[in-house]
């Protein structure tokens, strides 16, 4: 999921040549208080004159405590947009965001129901997180980890110890609504060394999916945070044995001389549709 | 006249032809002889001794190389030579001109003290000022390896080659790979060395002996030593380093999934890339592919850069073909291993040579500033008809490779880079293969061997035509841009055939 201020034309004229998945065009954090209406203007031309879609879009509006929500949703709102990402998310945010959005898409005869991505990037967001997940329209959770150490008053490192319980939490309730766990970015664009570590600690907790603010850190977190050839030529030989012992009327069978059970054959059938989603199959 | 590209052709200049036309007249190719010295070489004091020495009078010919490239001295300090004596009608006769130049030649150029220009690639105020009709003859632009058959035929005749030289020794040998100014291999002066009626190395530093010289002084008539001939710091020209541009690199990984497919990448292959951010990011790329795959290539040749003597110390390639040392760990590694190997500008890329190295080549990855319809690629313009740049070996790695890949942008400046008809045509399209850019890939459709290879492939692959109509679409058609008709200068053909002409820019 790569990152594009809204309010930089060129970088969101190019937005759709790299291979993310999302795009989340930020109407937030990188755009100063001054450009909010003039980057609102430029995403709204952008959205007119977007003729072929090429990743999930999502946009990051301003959050529900500031002035600019109304007229980020009000200014964007249309049949092109995916998501909305929602900053310093609560329970209660997202049940009013659901109310509004359901507001602009009968007005605007939107048919599609357009998701929402909380970030849990405070420590009260993070306590009500298994309500979060659970919330009309979530798609998955981002951790917010610059604000949320911020919040902690904990100082961020490359290693991440400070964010083991965030990331922790919101994988496991993410898992438990069998949505997308989001990691945070990793923040330093120019050590991909690093980024690669930091996607390996994220995958071990369960992280789905990660989250980048540039578009050179697409490929390291594409690279890790898809099923790998080995893997997926493991998960088809799963699946395949299977059908075989199936065929044989066999219950339990074995590969690669490990015994095969359920838990094993669902990995295997969740490799495979992870592939099949990032077309690498 | 026109050519075969229906582009204008001046009157008492050859035609263009096709880029294989060379092979029909290999049987009429004439050198001239090599120059023979009859006496040891003049030690000689001043730059105005040379001239005094050699008789450099009103339309003489000089030549220089451009090894320094922005750090060169030697050009500028023979351009004060020429004001101070107010020669006038002289030809300059420089492998490349660089902005470094631009001060020393915009009076000469103005008061016709320099009234033609004979290069193979300039930018900078000079070029702007030809670009203005400055300059009193026509501008003739070559390629590397057609500059080395022009000087080899006598159609560049040289009366004298001024050759910056970072070290000469007592005998007057030269080599350009040590000095306190090394800037690596001279490849593109050894035809003038060969062939100039007169020969005068000028130098910083002198030793007793040098080992292997590229310079011979069998071919010496004169040596000067002067204080400094530049700074070797200029030959790093700010374009050899991987690009960081998130759509450079897209298109690089795109361009070595492509030669990934197409089955390029093997044992025992060879390959050049321009270095520029992109060519070498699509080199760093090739770099990864091969260490994970054990693969061990020929040559890689051209101008050498760092990233390219680290792939021969890693053992990736078994050897480099260098012509021009572009920084100075190329510089280096050219003077300790044997495995670097020297090659000058006929054996690089002229025709005419047997087997020129050109010819070995899988693979170039080069640039363009314009792509047309037709492939056809301009290097030389830009859209506006500013002259930019200019063929360099652009050309000749184009007509000998087997496989000729452009790496662009698709829109540069909100401009986009495939037209209809480029304005300048550099190398012809009948000679490149692929285009690569951040939104689609594109393959001649004379290449269906590649097509076929294709076929199944899952990266971006679309018509040419396609790919111009989405530029549009995101640009909308640009402006017709006019232009006047007076021809200012020639863009020659390796063959020294006209593939185009140059006009002057519109007030």
């Amino acid at each position: 999921m790569l990152f594009i201020p809204g309010n930089n034309p060129s970088m969101l004229q190019n937005s759709d040549v790299f291979e993310s998945d999302s795009i989340i065009i930020d109407l937030e954090d990188a755009v100063n208080v001054m450009e909010k209406d003039s980057a609102r203007n430029l995403v709204r031309c952008y959205l007119d004159n977007l003729k072929e879609k090429k990743a999930e879009l999502v946009i990051r509006i301003n959050g529900l405590d500031t002035t600019y929500y109304n007229d980020d949703l009000n200014q964007i709102i249309c049949d092109k947009v995916d998501a909305i990402m929602l900053p310093k998310a609560h329970v209660a945010d997202l049940k009013k965001l659901d109310e509004i959005l359901t507001d602009l898409e009968n007005q605007r005869k939107i048919t599609k129901k357009i998701k929402i991505i909380p970030i849990v990037e405070l420590a009260e967001s993070l306590l009500e997180v298994e309500k979060i997940v659970f919330q009309n329209r979530v798609d998955g959770v981002l951790l917010g980890a610059e604000d949320f150490s911020s919040d902690l008053e904990v100082v961020r490192t490359k290693g991440g110890e400070e964010i083991f319980y965030a990331r922790s939490r919101i994988a496991v309730s993410c898992a438990a609504a069998k949505i997308d766990a989001i990691d945070t970015p990793f923040t330093d664009t120019k050590d991909n060394i690093g980024l690669a570590k930091d996607c390996e600690k994220a995958i071990s907790l369960g992280m789905k999916s990660k989250s980048c603010i540039h578009p050179n850190q697409i490929e390291v977190v594409n690279e890790m945070f898809s099923p790998s050839q080995k893997t997926i030529d493991w998960a088809k030989r799963i699946l395949q044995a299977k059908i075989d012992a199936d065929k044989k009327g066999l219950g339990a069978f074995s590969v690669d001389g490990k015994m095969v059970d359920k838990p094993v054959i669902e990995r295997a059938q969740k490799i495979i549709k992870k592939a099949e989603k990032y077309h690498i199959l | 006249m026109k050519n075969c590209l229906n582009r204008f052709v001046p009157e008492g200049f050859a035609s263009f032809n096709g880029s294989n036309d060379y092979k029909n007249h290999i049987s009429e190719y004439k050198k001239i002889p090599e120059k023979k010295k009859t006496s040891s070489y003049k030690t000689l004091g001043s730059i105005g001794e040379i001239f005094d020495y050699f008789n450099i009078t009103n339309g003489s010919t000089l030549s220089f190389h451009h090894h320094l490239r922005n750090g060169d001295a030697v050009l500028n300090l023979v351009c004060v030579e020429i004001k101070k004596r107010d020669l006038k009608d002289i030809h300059l006769a420089a492998s490349s001109l660089f902005p470094n130049n631009d001060l020393a030649l915009h009076d000469l150029i103005v008061n016709q003290n320099i009234t033609k220009i004979t290069t193979n690639y300039l930018n900078g105020k000079t070029a702007e000022l030809i670009g203005k009709g400055k300059l009193k003859e026509m501008l003739v632009m070559e390629t590397h390896g057609g500059r080395a058959r022009s000087i080899e035929t006598g159609e560049l005749k040289i009366d004298l080659a001024i050759i910056a030289t970072p070290c000469v020794d007592k005998d007057g040998n030269g080599t350009g790979k040590e000095g306190k100014n090394a800037c690596g291999v001279l490849g593109y002066a050894i035809p003038d060395l060969h062939y100039a009626k007169n020969v005068v190395l000028v130098s910083d530093t002198i030793k007793e002996k040098i080992e292997n010289p590229e310079l011979s002084n069998e071919y010496v008539d004169g040596l000067l030593i002067i204080d400094s001939i530049g700074d070797k710091n200029g030959i790093v020209s700010g374009t050899t380093n991987i690009t960081k541009d998130p759509v450079g690199l897209k298109i690089a990984r795109d361009a070595t999934k492509l030669l990934k497919e197409l089955g390029v990448i093997k044992n025992g292959f060879t390959m050049q890339t321009g270095a520029g951010g992109t060519s070498l990011a699509v080199a760093s790329y090739i770099k990864k592919e091969m260490i994970e795959n054990n693969i061990i290539g020929n040559f890689a040749s051209g101008g050498i850069t760092g990233y390219y003597v680290d792939m021969l110390r890693n053992g990736l390639f078994e050897k480099l073909y260098d012509v021009q040392c572009f920084d100075l760990l190329a510089v280096e590694s050219s003077l300790v291993d044997k495995n670097h190997i020297f090659m000058d500008a006929s054996m690089y890329g002229n025709p005419y040579y047997n087997n020129p190295i050109v010819n070995g080549l899988d693979l170039v990855v080069l640039g363009a500033t314009e792509i047309d319809l037709d492939y056809n690629v301009n290097v030389t313009t830009d859209s506006f008809g500013k002259i930019i740049g200019g063929s360099g070996g652009h050309s000749d790695t184009a007509n000998g490779a087997k496989i000729t890949m452009i790496t662009t942008q698709l829109i540069k400046s909100r401009i986009p880079i495939i037209k209809e008809k480029v304005t300048t045509i550099s190398t012809p399209g009948e000679d490149v293969d692929i285009l690569v850019t951040e939104r689609g890939i594109c393959i001649n459709p004379k290449r269906q061997d590649l097509l076929q290879k294709l076929e199944n492939s899952k990266l971006n692959i679309m018509k040419i035509e396609d790919l111009l109509k989405l530029s549009y679409e995101i640009t909308t058609k640009p402006a017709n841009i006019e232009r006047s008709n007076e021809v200012i200068g020639v863009v020659k053909y390796r063959d020294g055939t006209i593939i185009d002409s140059i006009y002057k820019l519109k007030e």
